[in-house]
């Protein structure tokens, strides 16, 4: 599904990944955990597109085509998706507009026709209503004055509506409480299945309880240094990751 | 050191000369003066930037010659114009049209007025000597402003409007201004609404013309909003491209009465929009909004004048502008709360997109307060379309035109949001949508 060679990225002369490696296999969901500044956040928005950022080696490979190549646009009509670990506020901009707006500029981007609407709502709305979204946050600008919590089950909603093939989730847990962590994550597996992986980025054990991975891979200072089951999650929440500030360190 | 005189312009010598001529036609209206309005014109020239109020907005400079007022149109060519007038023009509305700054009775629907409302040509009323002409000009600063001065001296046109006492009137009154022809002219043309205690009153105006046509339209509309009434105003102005278009309105708001007004500008290679607005009677609600999108070679004036003299008005004046090409914005407002208008709460804004390296943004927000009870603010802002949202959106596969056309018009449609009228809203954003298409 997703093969990251080699990856150097820098942003502003500052090296983050120093040619990283990672393959996330068709239907798998990889956690990604780490300490602070190790460079997590920065291969999400590489993933993405984001153009602050520079490459200056490596390929991101997703089904065999290299990503770099293509804007954050086309990427996302290719399947890729990034949950933001920090929602943006767009006033002015009507959720629902937006929702329909994405939803076709990805359709017309694969040839395909645009949605009709009644169809469209009947979609909104049964995401929403697993999602524990009311009505009126779907009639309001997008994400303006929403809670975290709401904000990041809005970023789980697109995610359902758009069936994206390559979902990051950049630090989805962070400021959620338990019942928002509960539904979110559920939003999460229900959409688990064969044709779609997971990149799962976490600071934390707690949120690999609800969305159980497949592997988990430590990062520090810009490289996967270990790779190994879930129950590598339990041990660095017993350990934390003095051993790998060491490493970096040493 | 000796005085130096401003060397009089070929334009306002050109200004004297058809004064002159038009001053043989004028009837002996005593309710304003002509004269009066021309001498104190005359004696300060067009401003140029050295006078503070159009530092930005150099009309002297801007016009070169003064155009002849414009002739009445032959019916035929004011029925072409106006069919490819389509501003606001499919919301149900009673319509005066005004071609070339004359009334066109044939196209306008004089006779299914709503109830409530009487409609009367001025030009009619000034050779009869309509008694309600001592009421035009209710602001007294916009009389010493040198564009109401040369409206008000070559006054060709207009309506004069008065709704009833009580009156709710649902259906809105369209005023729609085109410009025709080959050759360039200037008009003149004055509107005086007066909406009566307890009324509400919903006002459409649209102002458009060739592109190519040199032309000068000065357009001033009188406000008198009666107790506990309501006035409702969205204008638009699509101007031709090579159209010098003078504006103000004066309002008068009288005790607990509320006024909603919204400029929309995309045309025009100069405009300039005055709004003076007398705050007389306790209570009143006030927004006033205002947007501009601008392209090459085009600059925008907004300029606000909202004067606070009684206790607790709430004012909320928004202005939005986007700048492409090397288009230049301006916005002047200035809130004067006089001593005894305490408790007012005053709010201006003024923001602007930029979407080009080359264009620029004047602004000038001024606070004069006396009263020691009030809020007021005002704020200004300047900046490009923010990276962080364009990626926002770049990442749910809008591409990258449609994600910056889409926070263009979120923060243009700001400014149209609270216009009550839901057909004139939808025809305003209907506007802002055009001009990103039409930008490509």
């Amino acid at each position: 599904m997703l093969e990251i060679k080699n990856l150097v990225v820098q942003i502003e002369d500052n090296r983050i990944l120093n040619g990283l490696n990672l393959t996330v296999n068709d239907g798998e969901v990889a956690a990604i955990m780490g300490p602070n500044g190790s460079g997590k956040s920065t291969l999400s928005y590489v993933i993405a597109g984001k153009e602050d950022y520079e490459v200056l080696d490596g390929e991101i490979l997703l089904d065999g085509q290299n990503v770099l190549e293509m804007g954050a646009d086309e990427r996302a009509a290719a399947g890729v998706f990034l949950a933001f670990q920090y929602p943006l506020e767009i006033p002015g901009v009507g959720t629902m507009t937006f929702l329909k707006a994405c939803l076709n500029a990805q359709r017309r981007a694969r040839g395909e026709a645009e949605i009709a609407t009644p169809d469209f709502i009947r979609q909104v709305n049964a995401a929403a209503e697993k999602l524990e979204i009311n009505k009126d946050m779907l009639r309001r600008a997008l994400n303006v004055g929403f809670s975290g919590g709401e904000k990041k089950r809005m970023e789980i909603l697109q995610m359902a509506l758009l069936q994206p093939k390559f979902c990051v989730l950049d630090e989805t847990d962070s400021g959620l409480d338990i019942d928002a962590l509960r539904i979110v994550s559920e939003g999460v597996n229900a959409l688990r299945a064969q044709g779609r992986s997971f990149l799962v980025i976490t600071h934390y054990q707690r949120l690999l309880d609800y969305i159980v991975p497949d592997t988990v891979h430590v990062m520090s200072k810009g490289l996967i240094v270990k790779t190994g089951g879930k129950e590598l999650a339990k041990e660095l929440e017993a350990s934390g990751y003095a051993e790998y500030r060491t490493n970096e360190a040493a | 050191m000796a005085d130096i005189a401003n060397l009089r312009t070929s334009a306002e010598t050109g200004l004297s000369t058809l004064f002159e001529t038009a001053r043989k036609g004028f009837g002996s209206e005593t309710a304003i003066s002509r004269e009066e309005a021309f001498r104190f014109f005359e004696a300060a020239g067009l401003p140029s930037r050295r006078v503070e109020a159009f530092k930005y907005t150099d009309l002297r400079a801007a016009m070169q010659e003064a155009a002849p007022p414009a002739e009445t149109p032959a019916l035929d060519l004011a029925t072409s114009a106006v069919a490819s007038a389509t501003a606001f023009s499919a919301i149900e509305a009673v319509r005066l049209t005004f071609v070339n700054g004359h009334l066109i009775r044939e196209l306008s629907d004089l006779d299914r007025v709503p109830a409530g409302v009487s409609v009367s040509p001025l030009n009619e009323a000034l050779s009869r000597g309509d008694a309600r002409l001592k009421n035009l000009a209710p602001v007294a600063q916009a009389r010493e402003n040198p564009i109401y001065q040369l409206n008000t001296a070559f006054l060709a046109d207009g309506a004069l409007i008065s709704v009833e006492a009580g009156a709710k009137v649902e259906t809105p009154l369209h005023l729609r201004f085109v410009g025709a022809g080959a050759e360039g002219f200037s008009t003149a043309t004055r509107v005086l609404v007066e909406v009566a205690d307890g009324a509400e009153f919903t006002l459409l105006e649209t102002h458009e013309g060739p592109n190519g046509l040199t032309y000068q339209p000065n357009d001033a509309l009188d406000v008198h909003v009666g107790k506990h009434a309501a006035f409702r105003h969205a204008r638009i102005n699509r101007e031709g491209d090579k159209a010098i278009a003078l504006s103000t309105i004066s309002v008068r708001l009288d005790d607990e009465s509320r006024l909603e007004t919204v400029n929309l500008v995309t045309g025009a290679v100069l405009s300039r929009h005055q709004i003076y607005m007398h705050v007389a009677g306790e209570n009143v609600n006030a927004v006033v909004n205002g947007a501009a999108m601008l392209g090459d070679g085009q600059l925008a004036d907004s300029t606000l004048l909202a004067d606070h003299a009684a206790v607790g008005g709430v004012g909320r004046e928004m202005f939005k502008t986007v700048i492409d090409g090397d288009a230049t914005g301006v916005f002047q407002g200035k809130i004067i709360v006089r001593q005894i208008a305490q408790k007012t709460d005053g709010k201006m804004k003024s923001d602007c997109l930029l979407l080009s390296d080359e264009g620029q943004m004047m602004n000038k927000p001024e606070l004069e307060i006396f009263a020691d009870d009030v809020a007021c603010g005002h704020g200004a802002t300047c900046g490009a379309p923010d990276q962080d949202l364009l990626f926002y959106l770049m990442a749910r596969g809008l591409p990258k035109p449609i994600a910056e056309s889409l926070l263009v018009q979120a923060f243009v449609g700001e400014a149209v949001e609270s216009v009550t009228h839901e057909g004139a809203r939808a025809a305003l954003i209907g506007e802002i949508e055009a001009w990103l298409a039409s930008r490509g």
